[in-house]
């Protein structure tokens, strides 16, 4: 599947400046992984040493948070939106 | 430099309030000139008094809306309950957007403070905050 993913701000330096790239792969894992290899330097903000989401990475396709459709199982369709949304947050943690 | 209204201020320290007795939190909409021009407040899906974590479906919104306003998201206020108005080790670890502005918002006071920082590289800077009408 070729889907069009939106990437946000912070994450744009360590993934060629782009803001919008294409990606191929029929679900957001798969995207993701793909993501990771082309870009090694984004890996740690993406996904953990499991597979499965970041907790601090939003992951949308279309209007939909990926957490409610499976996670990284969430299949992608031809011509899905992907947008990365780090969390934002914060605190006395 | 940040600048507001009178206005967006006093919606930033109300948004603040009533999340007491959690931090409240909050999106700064405007130009990339450091203008304010709408402050959307959000639910601290943290539901902590001492963490905050904007509602990723209020984030993805006002991305979206400042795409279709020709505007920016400036950056992200919230509100420290019993501290300075200074950003944590926390705040500065979760603050990679070297563009953002980073609002804080101490409650510990009356009158309660606020003021604004850029976070670079991990470094603080506190910056001017003008408040206009």
């Amino acid at each position: 599947m070729s889907a069009v993913l939106r990437v946000p701000t912070v994450l744009r330096p360590a993934m060629g400046g782009a803001t919008v790239i294409a990606v191929e792969g029929s679900t957001v894992g798969e995207v993701l992984f793909k993501l990771t290899t082309t870009y090694p330097a984004v890996k740690g903000q993406l996904l953990n040493d499991d597979g499965t989401l970041h907790r601090f990475l939003n992951v949308y396709v279309n209007d939909d948070d990926v957490r409610y459709l499976g996670g990284v199982d969430a299949l992608i369709a031809n011509d899905d939106e992907i947008t990365l949304l780090p969390a934002v947050a914060g605190g006395l943690w | 430099m940040l600048t507001l209204s009178s206005a967006h201020h006093d919606t930033i320290v109300a948004t603040c309030i009533r999340a007491l007795p959690n931090e409240g939190c909050g999106l700064l909409l405007g130009t990339p000139s450091g203008v304010v021009v709408d402050v959307v407040a959000s639910a601290n899906v943290a539901d902590s008094a001492k963490i905050y974590e904007i509602d990723p479906g209020v984030l993805l919104r006002a991305y979206r809306r400042a795409d279709d306003e020709g505007l920016e998201v400036l950056g992200v206020f919230h509100s420290h309950t019993h501290s300075e108005a200074y950003p944590s080790p926390t705040d500065i670890n979760q603050a990679p957007d070297p563009a953002w502005h980073y609002v804080i918002v101490s409650l510990r006071d009356v009158p309660v403070e606020l003021c604004s920082f850029r976070v670079l590289d991990g470094e603080v800077t506190h910056e001017l905050v003008e408040v206009v009408d």
